[in-house]
This record gives structure tokens, sequence and C-alpha cells, in this order.
């Protein structure tokens, strides 16, 4: 279990006062001048060193994204912060925003000066009204303390910070749709190459950031690279903030290690499952888009990128959703999978056409109403849109299907044996 | 240079090619949908899916650029899957209505299907519906067919310029719409159809008309503006059915605009398909033989001095020159083929010719439009200067009243005044400048010291050098560029157009011969014998007293010379109607009963004679430098605003004014150009 004085954000539950004063008495905005100042390069490779991977979802090092972003150029440079936190299960980075909101702006300034950007924009997801209001106080008071803004902290650097409204479409977390977006333009995933490290927001070099990693790095260069990397597992360093919901008796968003067990996660945080751990079903271990796991893999599995990759899942956004024995699986996933129809942007054949599909066929699974045949051809279905699409969303769509009908097909089949049946008896 | 591999046939592509361009230099087709080279791209189709050894994921081949050592598969196991997939997905919500859609056999989605599909389906789910949209009275629409490529979307945005156009609705619910349910306001619109690759977006004036596979096509020229669009006319029987656009890359590309696309219903209404003579003040049907010795009659013993003649705006060279021919031998020297009295000079022909080319806008770094519209007087044009305009270092100016013309521009004045220093100021940073005079300007009565100030101004920033030449004049007519090339204008001493209608009314001329002539004042004509020759019951043939039924450009082989000078030849796609015959044939039989009998017998001898006596007409297709001279004359200038020659953009000619199709185009335009109430709608 992470050690208290290891903990990130300490401000996590909102105990304490969240604006400039509070969060100084917790040690943000401490030297940071002086981090400033020791340079990009410096900043880099502590970012690098650190192991710190991103936290919304694909677990890209965040160090080498930040060196992707031209040493010189003559257009301006952005960073911009992805707080469209839309993923269903995840609310770590909207707690950040509440209670938290200067970490997120100190890491601005110090990840801006890491890509040497002149600007940041800071995209907050539409729902988010109160968690924005703070986040814009934040800003606020740092501008008035000279923290940013022209010459930030006394040194020398000049750099804004803007706060921007989505609209709530999930898709605009994408991070090129994010973008789009952010330019005014319908939220639609643009294509890559070129990445936007090259040609990004308004064909600027750019980098696209979640709220977390940001958030993180101020403490990863004050308590030094070695720190962050002593935690977790190799190649899984450092502490995640974990989301758990669903059939657990006290739901929470906790600080923890990486790579810790998912029992112990949900037993000692979360006050166990529902009835007891042996009343469990299924989890998602890392928000909606990720294929969903059966108890035996639970009772063994680490919370980390690769050891839930090893199991054919992922940490996603370590959005654990907890399902028990009540839960009618099918119908669960199927309803992931109206999200996801919803969600489409209808830019893309194979998400825009296959994503309905899946969940008209899902929708007759829920009832049975439907051929053990069908099984197979919603697995090739899933699988025709699973990597054909110009964004992730096809992928995430069509992963809590290939879950379930690996993990609980004979579940199905029961399913539609039982709807035979019960129409047999109808007709007799 | 990047050098890729594919399906084992190694290519090497220019910098900056797609996969999908290198597949194509390596002979390996790859099916695809959204993807057009003339558009931006947007890989969003996916049917371009092909196999990069090494990569994760399948590549859509149309964005992604060719790079050096790439191994790329496109009949992989995988790339085979991730078609079969996607053609599926695209086909799950497409009706079947095959059979009664207008796309039929030549549909790119069918084509595919047949090649790359599945050979059943497993979608058991009801399709979607879509409820269709009105784009006007162009463009019809079927959107369940809609596979939402979006080239609609690109081309009425990026190409044509308007905003009309875009997806509302996310996911299966995505709908292409005009947002406000309102007709598509582009001049170019009709190109939606060309380029939607199913039957969503089908031709409303040839809906349910033909199947492709029974048309005869026919390649020829467009002569409704002096662009001189490649066009391809698509017949059956007697009847042209369409118009096509045909690439020609220093021309049109591969658009039309909807005046050259869709005015083709004209040609088959209010025609004139038998002689006819003028009794009792009545037009009543004649022979050819009775209409000829009216004709010879009337011109017994008329000095040649009390002849004219005055070719239209739709005349073909040949008959141009057939024309002058007999002109000269009546000894007439009163012809000009400049309607509305534009002031060009015929001295020089670089002083009437667009000398840039089109193709060249694409070089040009400033543009000064003066006393032009080209939106609605070229549309074609306008498409090049806005592509020349996206491409970025490119500044457009014009004298005249406010524009819209899809890309900003800046006004230097409603009239002429202080026009030297102005446009001077504007262009003097250039490197290669254009100034672009409009017949607004020369039909005014300072048109020829507006042409003599721009031929100063382009002296005077350099616009004229070798290897390139910035002066440029716009025309309206298909038939102005050849008639000045053969001279047809007042020989000495003779009479342009406002001395002919003057004479006329004073009874100086008494016979007057209108070539396809019907955008002069007839009132002016007097008591003068007019013969009108020509395809259309227009305004001409209502004055005249002897009508000679000609043909329309799709009907005759004939030579027109664009506003370029570049010569082009219109083939014929059907035969005139009735007794209407070939225009210069008309003329040849006509100079035999006069008595005075042209040397050609056929049009080979009719154009090699030409092609002597007027070497332009040697270079079909080829548009050589016009040596650069003086011409225009210096005068004052009349600070009075310009006024656009093309008000109606659909209505210029006999043939779209005859039109229903471009009747009711003009009647939306003017309908949604009226001031909203409040209570509108």
């Amino acid at each position: 279990m992470l050690a208290d004085n290891d903990r990130i954000f300490t401000n996590l539950y909102g105990q304490h006062d969240w604006r400039l004063a509070g969060a100084r008495s917790r040690g943000d905005w401490d030297g940071t001048k002086d981090l400033i100042l020791k340079g990009r390069d410096w900043i880099v490779n502590e970012v690098k060193a650190s192991g710190l991977r991103g936290r919304g979802g694909a677990g890209f090092p965040t160090g080498l994204k930040w060196s992707f972003m031209p040493k010189t150029s003559d257009k301006p440079r952005y960073l911009v912060v992805n707080a469209d936190e839309s993923e269903p299960g995840t609310c770590k980075d909207r707690d950040i925003l509440r209670f938290d909101p200067h970490k997120l702006v100190e890491g601005c300034l110090l990840a801006g000066v890491g890509m040497n950007a002149t600007a940041c924009y800071i995209y907050v997801r539409g729902e988010f009204y109160n968690e924005g209001l703070h986040l814009q106080t934040a800003v606020e008071e740092a501008y008035e303390a000279g923290l940013i803004g022209k010459n930030a902290c006394d040194s020398g650097f000049d750099y804004d910070i803007y706060v921007h409204r989505g609209a709530g479409a999930y898709i605009c977390g994408e991070e090129m749709a994010l973008l789009e977006s952010l330019e005014g333009r319908k939220g639609q995933p643009r294509l890559k190459p070129p990445f936007p490290a090259g040609v990004g927001l308004y064909g600027c070099p750019t980098t696209v950031n979640n709220v977390e990693s940001i958030a993180v790095t101020p403490t990863i260069m004050r308590r030094g690279a070695p720190w962050f990397a002593g935690i977790g597992r190799p190649k899984n360093e450092g502490t995640k903030v974990f989301c758990i919901s669903g059939h657990v008796e006290k739901p929470c968003n906790v600080e923890e290690a990486m790579g810790i067990p998912l029992k112990e996660l949900i037993e000692k945080h979360a006050g166990g499952v529902r009835g007891g751990w042996d009343n469990l079903l299924a989890i998602i271990p890392g928000g909606a888009s990720v294929p969903v796991l059966p108890k035996e893999i639970c009772d063994t599995v680490l919370m980390d990128f690769d050891a839930l990759r090893e199991v054919k899942s992922g940490l996603g956004t370590a959005a654990v959703i907890v399902m028990d024995k009540s839960t009618d699986i099918i119908k669960a996933i199927a309803r992931l999978s109206q999200f996801y129809k919803h969600e489409s942007c209808g830019q893309c054949t194979p998400c825009r056409e296959g994503t309905g599909w899946l969940w008209r066929v899902m929708e007759r699974m829920v009832k049975g109403n439907a051929s053990v045949a069908e099984i197979d051809m919603l697995l090739e279905v899933s699988c025709e849109i699973e990597g054909h699409t110009i964004c992730a969303l096809g992928d995430a769509a069509a992963w809590p299907v290939q879950g379930l009908i690996r993990h609980f097909r004979p579940e199905m089949e029961r399913r539609i044996a039982a709807y035979r049946q019960q129409a047999v008896q109808a007709a007799e | 240079m990047p050098k890729l591999t594919i399906n084992g046939i190694a290519v090497e592509v220019p910098n900056g090619a797609t996969v999908l361009q290198a597949c194509q230099l390596a002979g390996v087709e790859v099916p695809h949908f959204c993807f057009h080279e003339r558009l931006a791209i947007a890989g969003n189709c996916r049917m371009c899916l092909v196999e990069q050894e090494k990569a994760p994921k399948p590549i859509a081949a149309c964005a992604m650029p060719a790079a050096d050592n790439m191994v790329i598969l496109t009949e992989s196991e995988r790339a085979r899957k991730a078609r079969k997939g996607v053609m599926e997905f695209l086909l799950i919500n497409h009706p079947l209505d095959c059979p009664i859609c207008d796309q039929g056999g030549e549909c790119d989605l069918q084509d595919q299907a047949m090649a790359y599909g599945f050979d059943r389906g497993r979608y058991l789910e009801n399709k979607r519906a879509v409820k269709d949209k009105d784009f006007g009275p162009l463009v019809e629409t079927s959107m369940n067919r809609c596979i939402h490529c979006t080239r609609c979307v690109r081309f009425i945005g990026d190409v044509a310029g308007v905003a009309d156009l875009g997806g509302i609705g996310r996911g299966e619910n995505m709908e292409i719409d005009t947002f406000v349910g309102k007709a598509l306001e582009s001049e170019l619109s009709g190109n939606i159809i060309d380029l939607c690759p199913v039957g969503a977006l089908t031709s409303k004036p040839y809906a349910f008309a033909a199947r492709p596979w029974e048309l005869r096509k026919t390649e020829s020229v467009d002569v409704l503006d002096a662009v001189g669009s490649n066009i391809r006319i698509d017949s059956r029987g007697p009847a042209v059915l369409r118009i096509l656009p045909r690439l020609h890359e220093d021309v049109n590309e591969e658009w039309i605009s909807d005046k050259t696309r869709f005015a083709v219903d004209g040609l088959a209404k209010r025609r004139l398909d038998k002689p006819y003579l003028r009794r009792a003040g009545k037009l009543v049907e004649a022979s050819w033989q009775d209409a000829f010795n009216l004709i010879a009659t009337r011109l017994n013993g008329v000095a040649g001095s009390k002849i004219a003649a005055i070719a239209g705006d739709l005349a073909d060279a040949e008959a141009m020159m057939a024309l002058k021919d007999l002109m000269a031998a009546l000894g007439s020297s009163n012809i000009d083929c400049r309607q509305d009295g534009a002031a060009l000079d015929p001295s020089n022909r670089a002083g009437y010719l667009f000398n840039t080319t089109i193709a060249g806008i694409e070089q040009a770094d400033a543009c000064v439009l003066i006393g032009t519209n080209p939106r609605v007087e070229a549309a074609i044009m306008n498409a090049r200067l806005r592509k020349r305009w996206l491409q970025g270092g490119f500044r457009v100016a014009a004298f005249g009243p406010k524009l819209d013309l899809t890309f900003p521009v800046t006004s230097l004045g409603a009239g002429p005044e202080g026009f030297a220093d102005r446009a001077r100021e504007f262009l003097k940073d250039a490197k290669n400048p254009m100034i672009v005079v409009g017949q607004g300007a020369l039909r005014r009565k300072d048109g020829a010291a507006i042409l003599a100030a721009a031929r100063d101004l382009a002296d005077g920033v350099g616009a004229v050098r070798e290897g390139w030449n910035g002066f440029n004049v716009l025309h309206l007519a298909a038939a102005r560029v050849g008639g000045l090339d053969l001279g047809f204008v007042p020989g000495s001493g003779g009479r342009d157009v406002a001395g002919i209608l003057a004479g006329a009314e004073k009874g100086e001329i008494d016979f007057v011969y209108l070539l396809g002539a019907d955008e002069i004042d007839m009132n002016h004509l007097g008591r003068a014998f007019v013969v009108y020759q020509g395809s259309h019951g227009d305004a001409g043939a209502a004055r005249a007293d002897v009508v000679l039924p000609g043909a329309a450009y799709t009907e005759k082989d004939a030579t027109y010379v664009n506003t370029e000078g570049r010569v082009q030849l219109a083939r014929r796609a059907v035969f005139p109607p009735g007794e209407a015959r070939e225009d210069w044939s008309i003329l040849r039989a006509l100079s035999g009963v006069v008595g005075k009998i042209l040397p050609y017998d056929s049009l080979a001898a009719l154009r090699a004679q030409m092609a002597k006596t007027y070497p332009t007409f040697l270079g079909v297709d080829h548009v050589p430098q016009a040596a650069w001279g003086p011409f225009g004359k210096s005068g004052a200038l009349d600070p009075a605003p310009f006024v656009y020659p093309v008000a109606d953009f659909y209505r210029t000619d006999m043939i779209s004014r005859a039109s229903p199709t471009m009747a009711e185009c003009a009647a939306v335009k003017s309908a949604s150009s009226q001031p909203k109430t409040g209570t509108h709608g």
C-alpha cells in the first residue's frame, strides 16, 4: 500500500482549501522558478526518467511525447490539456480540477517549459461546470500572483493558460477531435499522420496530455525521478488515481501505487465487493473501453498497463467498475454498446455503421432473441471495427463486446436457449 | 523521391505522394470512395485500407504519405478482410434500390461491391431511414443511399467556396445537409452529382431519363460562357440528355458550371426547325428556297454600304468566316461581332485575350479585377482564382460594386476613379501581377480609355515580360475571341454595332443579317429588312423578316476560341431538328442564290481556307503567347460606378433563356435574395 507521504494528490477528497493559499501550504508552487531555470532538457529528461506513462488511457511515455516537440519553430507551440474526462466510470480528473487545480496549473507551466510551448489550452468537459469554475479561479489566482503570464514565476518565461469549455461530446476527448473542437469545428478526429507534435492546434506544433499526467509532473520534478520510478513495477512506475465504482461497499477515488493487485485495491480502499469477494461476477478494470474480466482473473491480476494487457484487457483510465453476481452482464455490456453508438462521431465507416449494428445485436442478445451463430458473427463484426477506424473509439466499442464473448459466452448461449424454450412453450 | 514496394513491385514516387498514388503508379488497384484527387483528403470511408508490413493496424492508403522502404500489401489476408468488412458496413444501411436508382450503371458502390463485397448480407436489423433534403432545383437527394464520404461537403466548402453544406448529427445519425434547408447557392453545385460515388445526389432534371449504357457520348466544348469548358454530351436518339465535364487540366479541370450542365433542356425548347418568312406582319413557315429567294430579291440592287451583319454570342468561327466572306462579296464592310458594343480592340491579339491563361492564374500573386464579376461571368475561372487564393500569397482587388467571389476582395472603388494610382499601389510589390478587364468596363462609353489605362497599368507594374503576361480580358461570349480573330469587325469606313443600329433607325441601312444575334436592341432596327439565322426563337427571330433555322452547339462540328485564345472543336452529338442546318452550310447555300458563291464546298475546305487566312486557327487546343503591342485609346475616365454585365447567371443566352431548369434556378435565386421580413417562412 502506498505510504501517505508518497501521495501526490494530498487533497483528493477536498478536505482542505483548494485555492492558492491552500495549495501552497501543501507544497505546490514551491521553488517553481528554480525548476523552470533548470531548463527544458532537464525537465524532459526528469519526466522521461520517472517512467511516467500517459494517464489518459493509452499509456504512452509522457517524457518521450514531450521530446517530439520541435526544438526550434517559427510558429507558436501549444500544450493542450485534455480535461474532457468522459470515460464511463472515470472521475479522477474531475477531483483534480475540483480540489487540486493548482497542481494542474503548475504542471501546465512546467510542461510548457519542457516543450518550449508558448501557450496552454485546457479543454474542460462541458458538464464539469463547477470544476471549470475552480480551474478558472486557480488560473486567475496564478496570474495575479505572477506565477503564469508574462515572466512567469519571475523566470523570464512568458506563458499563458486558457481554459476552454467543451460541449459534452465523448469523442472530443480524443486528442485530434479535441483539437478540431478547440478550433471551433465539429469534433471529429483528424487523420494521423501528421501527428500533433508537427501539425496540431491551428496547424502549429502541439502536445495533448491528460490532466493527471500533467498534474503529477511538478511533484516528480520536486521529489526527483528516482522517487517516482521507485514506486510500482518496472515500465509501470509511479502512482495512479484509481476510480472504484459499482458494486462495492464504498465507491471512491484513491491514489495508489501502480501494480497493486486488483483484489487488494478493492478490499483495502472500497470496503470490498458487496456481499464479499465471492459474490464478484466481473470487473471492468479501466473504464468502459476495455474488455471485462471475470472473477478468476480478478483474483490475481495486478493493476498496471502491462499486467492487464497480458490478460487481454487494459488499464485505460484505471476506472474500476465492479459488478457482483446480481448483474445482468449481457445487459451491462449492451448498455456500453449503446453508449458507443451514441458517441460515435459518424465520420468513418466501420465505427458509424458498426457501433449501431453491435448495439442492436446486443439488445437481442439481452433477451436471447438470437441464434448461437450470431455470437460468432458479433465477434467477427467487432473485429471488423477494431483497428479499422481513424481514432480509437472503434476499438473502444469493440473491446467490451469481445470481452463479453471471451468470458461469458456460456451465459449468452444459456440466454438464447432459454428464449427458445420460452418461445416453444408459448407456442404449445 | 521515396522508394517503396507494393505487392512486390518496386516503385519510386514523387515526394508528398500518398500510398494510394504509389499503388496507382504500380498499377495496383485500391478501391476507395472518399478519396478524390482534387479534394482535401478525408480518409473516412476506410475502403482503401491496405496492409503495411510491421504496422500494427491496416493503414488508409489515401491518407498515408509514402515513405522510403515501406512494404505495402494490398491483397494480403488482412487487407482483404479489412476491405470486406468496410464494404459490409457500407452496405448494411444502404438500400437495395439499385433498379430504381439513377446512379445504376455508373455507381462506385455497385462496382466495388461486386469486386470486393460479400455475396450475402448478415445484417438482420432494420435499415436506417434518412429524410431526403431539398438542395434546390438541380440536385436531387436520396439520403438513404448516402455513405457519408463527404466529397460533396468538401467540394462545396473548398472548391465552390460556399459554406452551404455540412454534416449534422453524430454517429449513425450523421446526415449531410444544408443546415437550414435552403437551396445550394453555388454556380458549381452540379459537380457534387458527379462526385457522389453513390446515388444519394443525382441530377434532378435528368431524373429517371436514361441509363448510362443507352447513351452516346460525344466529346465537345461548352459555349455558354467564354471559358470553353470541355464537356461530354450524352445523347440518345435525337435528344441531348445531359452534359458532363470532361477533364482538361488547363481549362476546367474536371468541373463545369451549373449553366453548362443544366441548360441542356433549353436545346429542345423554342427551337427554330423551319425557315420562316414575315407575311402581313406574321411569321409563316416557308421552304428554304422561298426564304433564299426572298433574301436574294431584297439584296438585289442594294448598295454594299446599306448592308450590315452582326454576329451573336454563340456563333461558331466557321459561320462567322462564311458570313464575313459573303458580306465582303456583297461589298459591305458593316460587320461586327461585338453585340454589346464593347471597346475591344481587334488590332492587337494580346489586347483582347486572357493572356495569363486559366492555368496561369496559379502562378499569379496579385490580381486586379476591373468591372468584372468572374463568379457569374465565368464560374470556372472564379474557382481557379479561389484555388489560387487557397494556396496562399494571393491578393485580389476589384474596381466595381461590392462582390462576393468566395474569397476576400479588396475594393478599390466602385468606378474607375483614381484607377491608375490605386491599382499601381496594389500591384507594386507583386512578382506576377494580373489585371483582368471585364466587359462591364469595356461596354461603357469610356471603354477604350479604360482598356488603354489598363494597358498602361500592365506596362507600369511589369505585368508583361518574357514568359508572363498579366493583362487579361475576360469575355462573356464563346464567339467573341473567334470573331475578333477572324476580323469580324467593321472594315475601313464600316459601321460598328452602334453605327449599324443608328443607320437602320435613320434608314441608311436597308438590310441586316443577324447571325444568332439576340442581345441588341431590336427596336433600333427601324425599317431595315432583317434576316435572322440561329437556333432559337429569341429576340432576333421575333424581329426578323426571314428566319433561317441554324444548329445549336451540340448539333454541329464547329470551332470556338475561348477567352484565353484557345482554339477548340465542338463536335456534333445529334442532328439539328427539322430542317435546321449547320450554320456555315446555310451561308454557303445562300451565297449561291445571291450569286456570290463562296469558295468552299465542305467544312474541310472552309477550315483549310480559315487556317490559311487566319493562322491562329491552325493550332487546336494550343495557346501561344500573343505579341504585346499598343491598343485602346487614351482618354478621360468617367467616374460613374461600373455595372456588372451579368445580372442573372442562369440566363445569359438564347439556350439558357429557353431552359426551364435555368428559369427555375433563377426564380429560386431571386426568391432567396429577397429581404427576409421576419414573418417569412
